[in-house]
């Protein structure tokens, strides 16, 4: 089943919006731990998450995006920023929330993880690992929680039976269909699903996006699907982030950014991938060199190093997330060098 | 074509050979049926000294419990009219200085002496784990003052604090497992510690806090579990340390008071130049027996860190 | 089929069989293919399908639990051809052949190179054991390998260790040190799997010029569709121990004939395609190795399944290029002309 292709969008429904958001873990060394500088996971990211739409957030790995992610549920200390999430038109911010204060939220917010292999506790059964987030909250009986348990399981498409089993008797298919499962058990409004297919097997992979979309569908969910691979958003996502070096470089409508890519690093990111269509392929721009340190980010734009257009104001100024014109929605891209015309 | 053959090297049939044709013929005629018993289990009656030492475990923890049913002499019962006799049917390891029936003895000796090492490495594993446990999930100022304190336990050396300990407290059982465990739980403590370090990173325990999971609950109920291998094994390997010092300390006369049978006291009477001399089987009968427990912990214990670790094959 | 003149190693029949746990997982089972000088091989499959196995039987890198049952791996040197499964595994003879003929690369440099030396120390190892060069020679003939990676700055990278590389430096340096002998046959593990696209690319890059500037024949292991049709020149599609499968890039992907070829490609979202296009998932799960299918190994999963599948079906040769293992064959090979 294809992923219904108008707009998810409604207008403006905003249900998470990020503004200045860092993540800045301290570098200690020497004798007496001192700090001796910062790795900036994330530096200053601005983002609207609207309801029921995926939006993808890719990038490299040390790009900050898996952080940026954990960030949004407060599972990172040293998030500074404001994380506003909004439910019966109230937004809160969910930075700065203690345990008790993030417990209401704890429950719209999930998280869908990469390695099925981890993501599950080994010495308990399904249905031993999954009853007690229920119990959390407020599902008294057992009887309840194994009716709840064994639906969760048939949402997607295992057999109740499975709740009496260990982890180690799945195949790694199931086992993220389990961790998704487990994230929709307290039903929340906005799933994380950080890699969710990244480490499956090619032939599983389907299954899985597949039941995402589907899952999304049924219950109205909204997803902010972290990735690697821009094939698997471009199926799959409505709204794009690309992330280099801790900060969203072009923001924008999934066809929009393979349609008409503006930064220069999305436009090497989508030649590099390997495309398994003989017919379809294109000339590699071959990038030089590594992803800067993250705790030393170069002056300037930080992909100027790597990129081929670089010039001097690259170097020196750091461009900031512009708006253009463009037919399908809001396009922002952080480059220099964009002809485009601006929005207003 | 010409094939250039190979000096040597032409595989010679090895008993890793005969292994494999035996392994694949069983599997070819599907006989291999779904396996009932884990992976641990599996593994572990592979090992057969490790069985080996479970049978000798139990039967020695057996005969000591069962102690009043083998033997009807009292242990502590003095009968000077029989002094040091040689083994005879009537008493099968003979009789010591004031005529105590040897074989009673390491029967009885033996509850104690068990007690003494099993007891004192549960009482470390519980402390060990308990502050391990809260000190590597949680971290925070207890981390810190605990591993100071284990630190320093670590660095002194153990048998003067030991006798430090002796001396102060007096000599009596319940001392000599208080002092055991005070030394001994910073080994256990460490380790748990460790192995919450790297659970803290594993995505199930993100999970769990995603969904607003109290800590405590989270690390004793869903993070233990997976800390319980090492830890038992643990477990074993100092129970046999903990019988060793326990009858090091006896035989100093340091251990629990000399009344007392355990298996260091009846050691202890091998002080007497005399006795190792003439009168063996006072203690060669309670010297093997301690070495046979300790032997058959340790290939417990060996046998249980092989079966819990998931990284060996075979 | 080929003349023998421009092979670089043929397998023929090869079956390898694990014996781990007291169970008998017969990874391999039954595989031929052949490496052209020069040419890339990719072997793509999923995770547990044997193409690793594969790889570790050519270099003769196998556990101590497993064993060649069967088969011919014979590797076509310029002084005739060798039996590579007759050789000891860890002869001299075996040990002579690995990485001065063939040479093989893994998913993680980090964990394939050795933290406490040098990378300059690991290449001049290899050069030690494999070449006649002397001294600085040796010294020099490193830092030229680490240069033609496009390694920067090679004379001071050479006395680097490799935690100070980053991650596509250090497949770099892998395959610096996989090359200093200039082996015939390069064997490629899934060498970019670990490594970011723009990374991969690089890497890529890489092997296509060695391939043009060496003629060295690449044997790469991959899962990614997308990495055969970037990197092969010829394909074989491995599933639970059999090629099923095989023949020239254009041909396989453009033209597949075997289920579950079709099935990979179709599972796939295609960079460019949109967001409309159609994926379809393959039902089920890879069979448990211990429990396989009685015939063809696929069956379970096939959409096109029939009561012949439950015996194995017959490798057959298509065309003078293509085999592949299913009865129905004649219908798909109808079908995919259309």
């Amino acid at each position: 089943m294809p992923p219904n292709s108008e707009s998810a969008r409604p207008d403006a429904d905003v249900i998470l919006s990020l503004s200045d958001v860092r993540v800045h873990f301290p570098v200690k060394a020497g004798v007496f731990k001192r700090t001796v500088g910062h790795v900036k996971a994330v530096d200053g990211v601005d983002l609207d998450v609207y309801r029921g739409e995926v939006l993808g957030l890719v990038g490299e790995s040390g790009c900050g995006k898996t952080t940026l992610g954990k960030a949004i549920l407060q599972l990172v200390r040293n998030v500074t920023g404001k994380v506003l999430y909004r439910s019966d038109d109230k937004d809160t911010d969910l930075t700065g929330l203690d345990e008790r204060g993030l417990f209401p939220f704890r429950k719209r917010l999930q998280i869908v993880f990469q390695d099925p292999h981890s993501s599950l506790n080994p010495a308990f059964t399904i249905f031993g690992s999954l009853e007690d987030p229920l119990k959390r909250y407020g599902v008294k009986t057992r009887k309840e929680r194994r009716k709840i348990v064994g639906d969760l399981l048939e949402a997607v498409n295992m057999r109740p039976e499975a709740m009496d089993h260990y982890p180690h008797e799945f195949s790694g298919g199931q086992r993220q269909r389990i961790g998704i499962a487990r994230a929709l058990s307290i039903e929340p409004e906005l799933i994380v699903c950080d890699e969710a297919v990244s480490a499956l097997d090619v032939s599983i992979q389907a299954q899985v996006l597949q039941l995402l979309m589907d899952l999304k569908q049924s219950k109205n969910l909204t997803y902010i699907f972290i990735t690697h691979d821009l094939s698997v958003t471009e199926y799959l996502c409505d709204r794009i982030a690309v992330m280099y070096l801790g900060r969203i470089v072009e923001l924008c409508d999934a066809e929009e950014l393979y349609g008409n890519t503006l930064h220069p690093y999305t436009e090497a990111l989508l030649s590099a991938i390997p495309v398994a269509d003989l017919d379809r392929k294109s000339k590699r721009i071959v990038l030089e060199g590594d992803v800067p340190s993250p705790i030393n980010p170069p002056p300037g734009c930080p992909f100027h190093p790597r990129c081929r257009y670089a010039q001097d104001v690259c170097r020196t100024v750091v461009p900031e997330l512009k708006r253009y014109r463009s037919d399908r929605g809001d396009h922002f891209a952080a480059c220099h060098l964009v002809e485009a015309p601006e929005a207003d | 074509m010409t094939i250039a053959q190979p000096d040597r090297g032409k595989r010679r049939r090895s008993k890793l050979d005969a292994q494999f044709d035996r392994i694949r013929d069983r599997e070819e005629a599907g006989q291999v049926k779904k396996r009932r018993r884990g992976r641990f289990w599996n593994k572990f009656l592979n090992n057969h000294l490790a069985v080996a030492g479970l049978v000798v475990f139990t039967f020695i923890i057996l005969v000591s419990v069962f102690a009043p049913l083998l033997t009807s002499y009292d242990p502590r019962a003095v009968d000077l009219r029989s002094m040091t006799q040689a083994p005879s049917l009537e008493h099968w390891f003979g009789t010591d200085r004031t005529g105590r029936d040897v074989f009673a003895r390491v029967l009885y000796g033996g509850r104690i002496s068990i007690l003494v090492g099993l007891g004192s490495a549960i009482l470390c594993a519980i402390i060990g784990v308990i502050i391990g446990i809260y000190s590597g999930y949680i971290g925070g100022w207890l981390d810190w003052f605990a591993m100071r304190v284990s630190e320093v336990f670590m660095a002194f050396p153990q048998i003067i604090l030991v006798l430090l300990l002796v001396s102060i407290l007096g000599q009596s059982l319940a001392n000599l497992m208080i002092i055991f465990t005070l030394t001994g739980w910073g080994g256990i403590y460490r380790m748990a510690r460790a192995r919450m370090l790297s659970l803290r990173e594993e995505e199930y325990v993100q999970a769990l806090r995603s969904f607003g999971l109290g800590p405590a609950r989270i690390a004793y109920k869903h993070m233990l579990p997976n800390a319980l291998g090492p830890i038992m094994v643990n477990i074993t390997l100092s129970t046999a340390a903990f019988i060793l010092q326990e009858a090091a300390l006896s035989f100093l006369g340091l251990g629990v008071p000399l009344s007392v049978p355990t298996w260091g006291n009846i050691l202890n009477a091998a002080q007497d130049l005399r006795i190792l001399e003439n009168y063996w089987w006072i203690w060669l009968p309670v010297g093997v027996t301690i070495s046979l427990f300790v032997l058959s912990v340790n290939f417990i214990g060996d046998g249980l860190r092989d079966a819990t670790d998931p990284s060996q094959q075979g | 089929m080929a003349e023998t003149g421009d092979l670089a190693l043929s397998v023929r029949n090869l079956k390898t069989y694990m014996y781990a746990n007291n169970r008998c997982n017969k990874a391999v089972n039954g595989v031929s293919f052949e490496i052209h000088k020069g040419k890339t091989l990719c072997i793509v499959g999923e995770s547990g399908c044997g193409k690793s196995v594969t790889a570790s039987t050519i270099m003769q890198l196998l556990p101590t639990l497993s064993r060649i049952e069967e088969g011919e791996v014979i590797y076509h040197s310029d002084d005739g051809d060798i039996r590579i499964d007759q050789l000891a595994r860890n002869g001299r003879q075996m040990r002579a052949i690995r990485g001065s003929e063939i040479a093989m690369i893994f998913q993680d440099p980090m964990t394939a190179l050795n933290p406490v030396y040098t990378i300059g120390f690991q290449i001049i190892e290899m050069l030690l054991y494999h070449t006649r060069l002397r001294g600085r020679k040796r010294f020099n003939k490193a830092i030229d390998l680490l240069r033609s990676m496009g390694i920067p700055l090679p004379e001071r990278r050479v006395r680097e260790y490799p935690h100070q590389y980053s991650g596509g430096m250090r497949q770099r340096a892998m395959i610096a040190i996989a090359m200093s002998c200039n082996p015939k046959i390069l064997i490629a593990d899934e060498p970019t799997t670990a490594l970011d696209v723009t990374i991969q690319a690089q890497i890529f890059e890489l092997m296509e010029t060695l391939k043009r500037d060496h003629g060295t024949a690449i044997m790469l292991i991959t899962h990614d569709m997308g990495v055969v049709a970037e990197l092969a020149d010829d394909v074989a599609v491995m599933y639970m121990g059999n090629i099923v499968e095989a023949g020239p890039v254009g041909v396989v992907l453009r033209n597949p004939v075997h289920p579950y070829t079709r099935a990979l490609l179709e599972s796939i979202p295609v960079l460019g395609r949109g967001k409309n296009q159609e994926i379809r998932a393959i039902p089920g799960q890879t069979p448990d190795p211990y429990d396989r299918p009685k015939g063809c190994q696929f069956a379970d999963r096939c959409r096109y399944r029939i009561d012949q599948c439950d015996a194995m079906p017959p490798e057959t040769q298509i065309s003078d290029y293509h085999r592949v293992m299913c009865w129905r064959y004649e219908e798909f090979t109808a079908n995919a002309a259309e």
